[in-house]
């Protein structure tokens, strides 16, 4: 033998899923959403993803090569923030302004706080929340068919003009971020992460029943006068739900923990759509239980082996 | 049937298929045996022969220091003892008594026992103890300690360990298929140790010609044995979660499975018990599976102990292709070998080789809080948590979290996305924190 044989600790083996595997797999998942927008909102939503995930690869590549750390962006991660930060931006959104917002998340959220897996809170959301500060009017102007318009949800507070139909909420003809237009593309990239075993349904699931159920009995009109299905497919609701509350970073590590955190993120988002002045919840409300997560992982354990028989 | 499932577990690749139906073949042992001193749980042996002595296939070369735990070491073959020295084997080097073989195999007179099924219990525990039989699944337990639980914990339930959960290894499988009957015969023995225990054997349902071949054999002798049909599952053949799946009991943190009844005796254990005490015939050989993608011929072979890994290799058709690692058990808990003149052992069940192309080399990265490996640990740890513990030397955080319970099987590592080297640092970390605790 001329070569000495490799030596390491067992196992020897390994399931094949790697950082980079997953988030190939949220990039599969968030084609669909990708193609909606293209369809509702024509090409420059396409541009504007390439913008933002152009942004976010390069600003990490370059801070990485800077402080002389090993590149990491082959394991996709800043792609899939980049691509999560142009989902949730107007598709009128200006480019400059979305570099801005990529390089933001990357740097000042990921990075600043030792990259990927020791962020606080989530990257595009927290970016979001940064765009919306600063530039409150490009993020919130919203146009359907060229023709400007208002969300669904901020006819629902503000009133004014007529709202979408539901059938148009679920298919995404109606104004709105890139990602957050099409319920229906959104619900197939689900279907591909819980297939693909990415993610497990807890947080989606709890997240969106929980507001469901809550705006309905909370009601804008007062108690019991909420439309509940109306209320879960206007907004970001499911682009939240599906793609955001579940980013492995910043939310729980165990089942119960996650539907404890799933139903945090519920109660908070009904709380700002229907008491607050701001008309989306979503992103604030994932912000809020990402910073509660450490809290929640410390509290909420696996169950022992051996625990089990003992409650029967 | 109705069975419970462990929580957790993974699904490693099988690569069973590769030898599952390939009968056990005699293997020549070749020139050079090693028999090392100290190859169970216990004190080292001390050898019985001198350098120069012709020995006995069977023959007692080496036995464990008066009073002390462990178990008596037989030769394999015939021939002289050429040395009596340090020897590289598995996990390092340890004194050994090396056996020029004469391939003769001239054996000593085995003492049958016709009238096996009236010995006392003691009898049948004296003659287990003094053929040097040990827990064969690996852990190389003495059996004849095992089978002698303080009486304080009465034995309601004896489950045999067939599950072999292990990828690639199919010893257990084919012993089941092609000597049920000594199984069976096994099986007598422990209604003699526990008459009113209820034996059980456990194995997964992907087995069913093992299935169908034990169920024949214990009819066949009229024993009142449960063959039960498990889940595929990794680790299903772990003591605690075997004892689990079979009887729902979980045995407490830090207990033996006697304080919930229960005993587990792998399959081919049993089955050379019953050699041992009806035919006389000590522990010398086993059935090992040389197998793997590195492997030009993979094959069941039943191997006389102490011949040489690279013996195994040679005979299995030699390595295909560019061999990575050699390892002594199976991909999820075996033991990476540094080379391969090491002797085989009454603990080694198989020999896999993986070929370069095959060999992990991703390095680790930060733990990006997937909780896959929570989800998947049969015993509910959080070894992302406990990682980072051992990684911070905080024993005493390590232990109240539960660290002591790892029970190795590598299910997190072998799960995790960030390669982070999980069961590794825990495997050490428990080591550290077991030698403070004993200061
Ligand atoms: S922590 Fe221990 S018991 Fe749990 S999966 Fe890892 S190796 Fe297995
Ligand atoms: S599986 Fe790996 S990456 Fe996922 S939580 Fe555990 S240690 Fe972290």
């Amino acid at each position: 033998m001329n070569e000495k044989l490799i030596v390491s600790t067992s196992p020897h083996v390994h399931a094949n899923v790697t950082v980079r595997t997953v988030m190939v797999d949220v990039l599969i998942a968030l084609l669909p959403a990708l193609a909606a927008s293209a369809y509702f909102f024509g090409v420059r939503a396409l541009l504007l993803t390439a913008v933002t995930a152009a942004s976010c690869a390069a600003a990490e590549y370059l801070w990485q090569r800077l402080l002389g750390k090993p590149v990491t962006i082959s394991d996709g991660s800043a792609l899939v923030t980049g691509v999560l930060l142009a989902m949730n931006v107007p598709p009128t959104f200006p480019f400059w302004m979305a570099v801005v917002g990529g390089v933001f998340a990357i740097i000042v959220v990921k990075q600043f706080f030792g990259g990927l897996g020791k962020n606080v809170v989530n990257p595009a959301l927290a970016a979001r929340a940064f765009l919306l500060a600063s530039w409150p009017g490009a993020m919130t102007s919203w146009t359907v068919d060229g023709v400007s318009t208002a969300t669904a949800l901020g006819i629902l507070k503000e009133g004014g003009q007529a709202l979408p139909s539901l059938m148009d909420l679920f298919v995404g003809h109606v104004g709105g971020c890139l990602g957050e237009t099409s319920v229906l593309a959104l619900v197939i990239g689900a279907g591909w992460l819980f297939w693909r075993r990415v993610i497990t349904p807890e947080i989606p699931v709890v997240y969106i029943a929980t507001t469901g159920l809550l705006t309905w009995i909370l009601g804008r009109e007062g108690f019991f006068t909420g439309n509940g299905l109306y209320e879960i497919f206007a907004g970001g609701l499911f682009l939240g739900a599906i793609f955001m509350a579940t980013d492995y970073v910043t939310s729980p590590m165990t089942v119960k923990g996650r539907i404890l955190f799933a139903f945090g993120c519920g109660v908070i988002t009904t709380l700002i759509r229907v008491y607050g002045n701001y008309p989306e919840g979503v992103s604030f409300a994932i912000l809020i239980m990402n910073l509660v997560t450490p809290l929640i992982d410390r509290k909420v354990k696996p169950l022992r082996f051996g625990e089990v028989s003992s409650r029967g | 049937m109705k069975h419970r499932l462990f929580r957790g577990g993974v699904h490693p690749e099988g690569g069973k298929e590769l030898t599952k139906d390939k009968p056990i073949v005699p293997l020549d042992p070749g020139g050079t045996l090693v028999f090392p001193l100290s190859q169970h749980i216990g004190a080292p042996c001390l050898p019985l022969v001198e350098k120069g002595q012709e020995i006995l296939r069977g023959q007692l070369i080496a036995s464990p220091p008066e009073g002390r735990l462990g178990v008596a070491i037989h030769s394999s073959v015939s021939g002289k003892v050429k040395s009596i020295e340090m020897r590289p084997v598995v996990g390092g080097r340890g004194v050994s008594v090396v056996v020029e073989n004469d391939g003769l195999a001239r054996e000593v007179s085995f003492e049958e026992r016709p009238r096996w099924r009236e010995l006392s219990r003691e009898s049948i525990l004296s003659i287990i103890s003094e053929s040097g039989i040990v827990g064969l699944g690996g852990a190389c337990f003495p059996t004849s300690v095992k089978l002698n639980p303080p009486p304080d914990s009465p034995i309601d339930t004896v489950i045999l360990n067939g599950a072999e959960c292990e990828p690639y290894l199919t010893c257990d499988d084919r012993i089941m298929q092609e000597h049920a009957d000594d199984v069976a015969c096994g099986t007598e023995l422990l209604r003699r140790i526990f008459p009113d225990a209820r034996i059980v054997v456990g194995l997964e349902e992907n087995k069913p010609e093992a299935i169908e071949a034990l169920s024949g054999a214990f009819a066949a002798i009229g024993a009142d044995v449960e063959v039960r049909a498990l889940p595929v599952m990794y680790p299903q053949g772990s003591e605690k979660q075997l004892i689990f799946a079979v009887t729902g009991r979980s045995v407490p943190s830090g207990k033996l499975p006697c304080a919930v009844g229960c005993l587990v005796q792998n399959v081919a254990t049993v089955r050379n018990m019953y050699l041992a005490v009806a035919q006389g015939r000590p522990l010398m050989d086993r059935v090992i599976t040389v197998t793997g993608e590195g492997i030009a011929e993979p094959g069941n072979f039943l191997v006389p102990l102490g011949t040489l890994v690279s013996r195994l290799i040679e005979v299995a058709g030699g390595f295909k292709g560019d061999p990575g690692k050699v390892i002594a058990g199976g991909p999820m808990m075996g033991f990476a070998l540094t080379r391969l003149d090491v002797p085989v052992v009454k603990g080694t069940s198989g020999i896999l080789v993986q070929p370069r192309s095959m060999t992990l080399v991703e390095p680790e990265r930060d733990c990006i809080r997937c909780g896959r490996c929570i989800e998947v640990c049969p015993m509910g740890l959080e070894p992302y948590r406990l990682n980072r513990l051992a990684l911070l030397e905080d024993y005493d955080a390590f232990v109240d979290e539960g660290g002591m319970d790892c029970i190795e099987c590598g299910s997190c590592s072998y799960t995790c996305p960030s390669m982070r080297y999980l069961v590794q640092s825990l495997r050490e970390a428990k080591r550290t924190a077991a030698a403070r605790r004993r200061k």
